[in-house]
């Protein structure tokens, strides 16, 4: 039966040491502890949040820089072209100027020619026409030498003349 | 593991010492013995040497008609059959059974300064008795134990960077955690939980200190105290009080006037339900003080099955067992310290509760 019935003094004591220990603890211990684990699991659950977030941006980033990257390869793709293009279109043009000139300097070349051969020509004729005049001069003079001869020319000359009219 | 063989052996030899005495004497009476180890004391017994009983004296502090008396304990010279009279303010005290009664002005035949009924109990008055015991002792013990364990496990956040925990709190803080994450938060609701926990804390860390000092079977631990009715009253009836300031209209409600029932069986409930509220805390106390005071004398009466057996050759198997049962007691007591504590959320809780219907 004395196991069973509570001892005053026991029941004082226990009330008053579990009192302070309580407000002790609570105070001391329980306070800053549950404070910081709190703390604790808050910065964690806000740590979380943000590097989902930078996740999340880092995926627009991404895909930012895979537009951008598209884009790039588009525009190089046509600068490419467009080089192509104007290398194309340079080196015809070259040949384009170079046919040009080239014919323009062979129509000069031909004109020079022309001229050359016409003025040699002309030279020509006039040292023709002076050798006939002098052929002919010498031939009229040989022919005037005798008197018959000036004479029938005279009278064919007057014949053909007669003819004409 | 090493250290608890050596501790049982500790502990079968700190028996035999102080029966040893006994059997000098008389036959060695097991009852006496445990009965004496899982009481009270108003001397802490450390250890018998040479037939002689070596142990720390404790203040003895008495209300009585002449107000307060204080003394030591050592004035009984370890008297505890009422023999020794001690005279203070002129009251004088007898110690019978670690308890203190005013001295009879004669002694009767046996030298007993009491007088006994016919079922050898005294009948003499006794003073309000708030000494310092070797219970009250062992609690004062657990109380700097534990400021200083939680203390530190404190300091030690503060210390650390971004409340990360180092040192001592490493091992705390799974315990605090539990408590609050298996116990308070499932009971009690994420709502309220918070305004009971340094309650619920304080409750577990406390029962589960003096259980654990309780299995260690030497000076300055060893005592008895979550097995001693008084204490687990007290809790009791703290988580009590706290259930009842806790409980909201909806509780009283369901208590007196069950909603969703026909009349008769209302009428039929309420008493029901209302023991309920008390027979709650005292199944509390009860299964706290019989399975911390059962452990206690298993241990007990396996160690003295050598006693009884008087052989040696008993020894091995009585060790052994004392070994097995310390180790199943290590998880008892924190198993019933969780207990009480997960019952005392969940009756709080369930006088907070909110019912929908």
């Amino acid at each position: 039966m004395d196991l069973v019935t509570p001892d005053v003094g026991l029941l004082f004591w226990t009330f008053c040491s579990f009192a302070i220990l309580y407000f002790l603890l609570k105070k001391f211990a329980w306070k800053p502890i549950l404070g910081s684990v709190n703390d604790r699991e808050d910065s964690i659950r806000e740590a979380l949040l943000a590097a989902e977030n930078a996740k999340k941006e880092m995926e627009n980033l991404k895909s930012d820089n895979e537009k951008i990257l598209k884009e790039a390869k588009i525009e190089r793709e046509n600068m490419l072209k467009d080089a192509r293009e104007i290398k194309t279109k340079l080196i015809s043009d070259a040949e384009n100027q170079a046919k040009e000139q080239a014919s323009k300097l062979i129509e000069s070349a031909q004109l020079a020619i022309q001229n050359e051969k016409n003025s040699a020509m002309n030279e020509l004729k006039q040292t023709v026409v002076e050798l006939s005049v002098g052929i002919a001069e010498k031939v009229i003079s040989s022919e005037l030498e005798d008197k018959n001869k000036q004479l029938k020319v005279v009278e064919n000359m007057l014949n053909d003349a007669s003819l004409n009219n | 593991m090493k250290n608890l063989l050596f501790l049982v052996f500790f502990f079968s030899f700190s028996v035999s010492f102080s029966s040893s005495s006994e059997t000098d004497s008389k036959d060695f009476n097991v009852t006496d013995m445990i009965m004496h180890h899982i009481k009270d004391s108003h001397e802490f017994h450390i250890l018998d040497w040479n037939g002689k009983g070596v142990s720390i004296p404790l203040p003895i502090i008495l209300w009585t008609d002449n107000g307060l008396v204080t003394f030591s304990s050592s004035e009984f010279h370890h008297d505890d059959e009422g023999t020794e009279v001690v005279t203070k303010k002129g009251l004088s005290f007898v110690k019978f059974h670690e308890e203190i009664y005013y001295a009879s002005s004669e002694s009767n035949s046996s030298g007993q300064f009491l007088s006994l009924d016919k079922n050898s109990y005294p009948t003499n008055l006794k003073p309000l008795d708030f000494s310092i015991t070797k219970l009250v002792f062992s609690m004062f013990l657990s109380m700097i134990l534990l400021v200083l364990i939680f203390g530190i496990s404190a300091k030690n956040y503060s210390k650390s960077s971004k409340g990360v925990p180092s040192g001592i709190a490493k091992f705390t803080e799974p315990l605090i955690l539990f408590i609050r994450d298996e116990v308070a938060i499932p009971n009690i609701g994420e709502k309220n939980y918070k305004k009971y926990m340094p309650y619920l804390l304080t409750l577990f860390f406390f029962i589960w200190i003096n259980n654990l000092m309780g299995l260690i079977p030497f000076f300055p631990f060893s005592a008895n105290l979550t097995g001693n009715i008084a204490f687990t009253a007290v809790l009791a009836v703290i988580t009590f009080g706290i259930t009842t300031l806790a409980g909201t209209k909806d509780y009283w409600k369901h208590i007196f006037w069950m909603p969703g029932l026909p009349v008769p069986m209302k009428l039929f409930l309420a008493p029901i339900e209302f023991l309920g509220i008390f027979i709650k805390p005292i199944s509390l106390m009860i299964r706290l003080f019989a399975n911390i005071s059962a452990g206690h004398i298993i241990v007990l009466s396996l160690i003295s099955l050598i006693f009884i057996a008087e052989t040696v050759w008993i020894a091995p198997l009585s060790v052994g067992f004392t070994v097995f049962i310390s180790l199943i007691e290590i998880l008892v007591v924190a198993i019933q310290a969780y207990i009480f504590t997960m019952l005392s959320a969940l009756y709080i809780g369930s006088a907070m509760e909110e019912h929908e219907h």
